[in-house]
């Protein structure tokens, strides 16, 4: 008898789970006909609605290639906004399939959470948010400075980790929200606002007057921001893993959104295998044969993705860095599909 | 014919029938029987159940992740506390939090309640207006609003920390008010000693004070022998001892103050918040505690030649106390409770601290929030075992 999630956490408000934990997601997400996706409650460049309500993001950009891959149709996508508390007991109960929420990968979350981390999206590193006007040049001269973060977080522990690594004391004032948060930083009730360089970014952008904000040359831990799903079905941990590594083959075999038509027709057999001209790599992982023509058409390769939120194409110009391909300099390899 | 007389059963039959079933006897019990074993059913299916799914899923269950170092800091703490101490520390903290929050809170709610019912009873017009209309307003506002209107509007107010306005050796800026430590000297074990023995020479003299009320009806006034008692008996100890505390002042250095004690703005806040919505709820009850003594007790107070206050304070009041002490228990239950919303201002009780971080680094949703349940029933609890007892005795007093 299939043992069905009851009362799995106490106090989620959002709903009860509905459906087994077991090897049966991506049944479960075509007979609900859309794919539910568990991203931030707002923060430009990864998850963020407009105002219209359409979201936009890389993080929203995988949930779209995931549901373009199923359904053949981007839009078919609910998006659950999470905050940082409650993302992790969301996924363990079955609210959402996927987590893409800019999530940091660790060891403890791999194991102890129940989930698992299916790739990195985003190379990141833990950075400081300070007002230009206390001069301070470097994170060393942070002593007994009051510093605002969100609660829940690998911020808080790197943060704690930092400061007393350096023997330097701190104040700590944790929110539950990242608005509370960086509304305190801007009132003044912290010197600091600490958090990934890539939301350092996006959220000055949301302040009132972003010019009068640095962020400091240090970024003192490596944060690899990736989605998760959950333990215990390896097929939809699979369909995961690889729509973010077509996205990245695709960038490196010159896919694009633009060319995608006539790149389908080619000849050259890496890409017929990828397009499924050339055997059947897409039924092998349980969705179709133009699994990887779906992903490039509605949303573009990985470069494009970080183009149109993060990169130059977007309000937060950060460059690709670490997150460029292995072979240009930065280090996103993806195994090759064949 | 003769019909044999019908033997009633035996006493000892008859007596466990009526014991377990009731007066619906053995089928009474055939029923309790069953209802028990289908409720330990269900607790038990739940708990397979929950068990089986987080195996499936390899979540680890169990308590041992309390051992574990919470690697996070807080900004308020009671007791001693670092970022390498235990969840089962952070537990602490957060509770010590949250009690210190709902102590307080209690305190400043029942003293505003009460002056605020009073204002509304009152003949003065105005007083009875501006009392009413601070019920009303605060009734009406939803609680997270007022939290966040404190927080912000206090916070916003306030200068920063280089600019902070100095009050007597304390600097109240936007990180809290920071007030000169006391520092235990030598002279604390005297003093303190010398404080106890001034409060038991209190007690005492109250005792002696009110048999000679009950019996001589000659009424003696005692506080300034008590006040002399509290202040003279630990003054007199320190000039002889030395000064029980010293004091270390607090000085700005860098970004902010080192030094002294400091009480952080969101404690103001929520403090100031729950006080104030819950006192709007207790001055209701306590008017009500007082619109249902009976009016002929006011007039013949006023007969027999009280003032008002007096009336108020000796004869309407603790009639009243009989009707106020349930709602009233009531209220200090969801002020308690109503703390967990520390967790919107950043203030680290044991729902933001011990519910809210330390569940997302562990991931073990069901043992955390069955502790932090079980704590706010505990707290509960404890809360109107106190209030019955302190009914109990009222009651016992005026002969109910």
């Amino acid at each position: 008898m299939k043992r069905v999630s009851l009362f799995f956490t106490l106090a989620v408000a959002a709903g009860f789970a509905s459906q087994a934990a077991s090897a049966e997601t991506l049944k479960t997400v075509k007979d609900r006909g859309q794919l539910s996706c568990g991203v931030s409650t707002g923060l430009p460049g990864f998850s963020n609605p407009d105002d219209k309500g359409n979201w936009t993001g890389l993080d929203v950009d995988i949930c779209r290639a995931l549901a373009a891959a199923i359904f053949n149709d981007p839009s078919k996508v609910k998006f659950v906004p999470l905050s940082a508390k409650d993302r992790f007991t969301a996924l363990q109960s079955g609210e959402i399939d996927v987590l893409s929420r800019n999530t940091t990968w660790t060891l403890s979350r791999d194991t102890s959470l129940g989930a698992n981390f299916t790739g990195v999206t985003y190379y990141d590193g833990q950075g400081f948010l300070v007002k230009k006007s206390l001069k301070v040049n470097s994170a060393l001269e942070l002593n007994s400075a009051s510093v605002c973060v969100q609660t829940g977080t690998t911020t808080e522990q790197n943060l704690a980790d930092y400061f007393k690594g350096n023997n330097m004391k701190y104040e700590v004032i944790a929110f539950a929200g990242q608005d509370e948060t960086v509304k305190a930083y801007e009132s003044g009730r912290c010197d600091v606002f600490t958090s990934d360089v890539s939301q350092l970014y996006a959220e000055r952008l949301k302040l009132a007057n972003p010019a009068d904000h640095v962020v400091l040359p240090e970024v003192i831990s490596k944060e690899p921001l990736g989605p998760m799903v959950r333990h215990g079905d390896d097929q939809w941990f699979d369909i995961v893993k690889w729509v973010l590594f077509a996205m990245v083959d695709a960038e490196e075999m010159g896919v694009t959104q633009g060319n995608v038509d006539e790149m389908a027709k080619s000849d050259k057999p890496d890409l017929k295998r990828a397009f499924g001209t050339d055997g059947n790599l897409g039924e092998q992982l349980g969705l179709t044969k133009d699994w990887f023509y779906r992903i490039i058409k509605t949303v573009g390769n990985y470069g494009e993705s970080f183009d149109r939120n993060v990169g130059s194409g977007s309000k937060l110009q950060i460059a690709r860095g670490l997150n460029q391909l292995w072979n240009k300099g930065g280090i996103q390899y993806a195994p090759p599909i064949r | 014919m003769t019909t044999a007389p019908r033997t009633p059963p035996p006493q000892f039959v008859f007596r466990l029938k009526r014991a377990l079933g009731g007066r619906a006897g053995w089928g009474g019990l055939a029923l309790q029987i069953m209802f028990a074993a289908v409720l330990v059913w269900i607790a038990f299916e739940i708990v397979a159940n929950a068990r089986a799914n987080l195996e499936t899923q390899r979540i680890i269950s169990g308590f041992g992740f309390l051992r574990n170092n919470a690697g996070f800091d807080v900004s308020q703490s009671l007791v001693p506390y670092s970022g390498s101490d235990s969840y089962a520390w952070v537990f602490l903290v957060g509770l010590l939090n949250t009690i210190l929050v709902s102590v307080i809170g209690i305190f400043f709610a029942t003293v505003i309640g009460f002056f605020v019912a009073l204002g509304r009873l009152s003949p003065n017009w105005l007083m009875a207006r501006i009392a009413g209309g601070y019920v009303e307003l605060i009734r009406n506002l939803p609680l997270l609003f007022q939290l966040l209107f404190w927080y912000l509007a206090v916070l916003g107010a306030l200068p920063g920390p280089r600019q902070s306005i100095p009050l007597f050796g304390s600097f109240l800026s936007n990180r809290g008010l920071v007030i000169p430590r006391l520092v235990p000297e030598a002279g604390l074990a005297p003093c303190a000693l010398a404080l106890a023995a001034a409060i038991v020479i209190a007690l005492g003299l109250r005792h002696y004070a009110r048999r000679l009320l009950f019996e001589n009806g000659r009424a003696m006034t005692i506080w300034p022998y008590v006040m002399g008692l509290l202040i003279g008996l630990p003054l007199v100890s320190a000039l002889v001892f030395g000064a029980p505390f010293s004091l270390e002042v607090p000085v700005l250095k860098g970004f902010n103050f080192s030094g002294g004690t400091r009480v952080i703005p969101e404690f103001v806040a929520l403090l100031v918040a729950l006080s104030t919505y819950t006192a709007a709820f207790i001055a209701e009850i306590v008017r009500a505690g007082i619109l249902s003594v009976h009016r002929g007790q006011m007039e013949a107070g006023l007969s027999l030649g009280l003032s008002r206050g007096s009336v108020l304070r000796l004869i309407v009041v603790p009639q009243a106390l009989r009707v106020i002490l349930p709602p009233l228990t009531n209220q200090y239950l969801n002020l308690t409770k109503n703390s967990s919303l520390a967790v919107s201002i950043g203030y680290p009780d044991l729902v933001s601290v011990f519910a809210g971080t330390a569940l997302s680094q562990t991931g073990q949703a069901i043992e955390i929030l069955a502790m932090t349940m079980g704590v706010y029933l505990l707290l509960s609890l404890v809360t109107s075992a106190i209030m019955s007892f302190y009914g109990w005795r009222l009651g016992r007093s005026l002969g109910a």
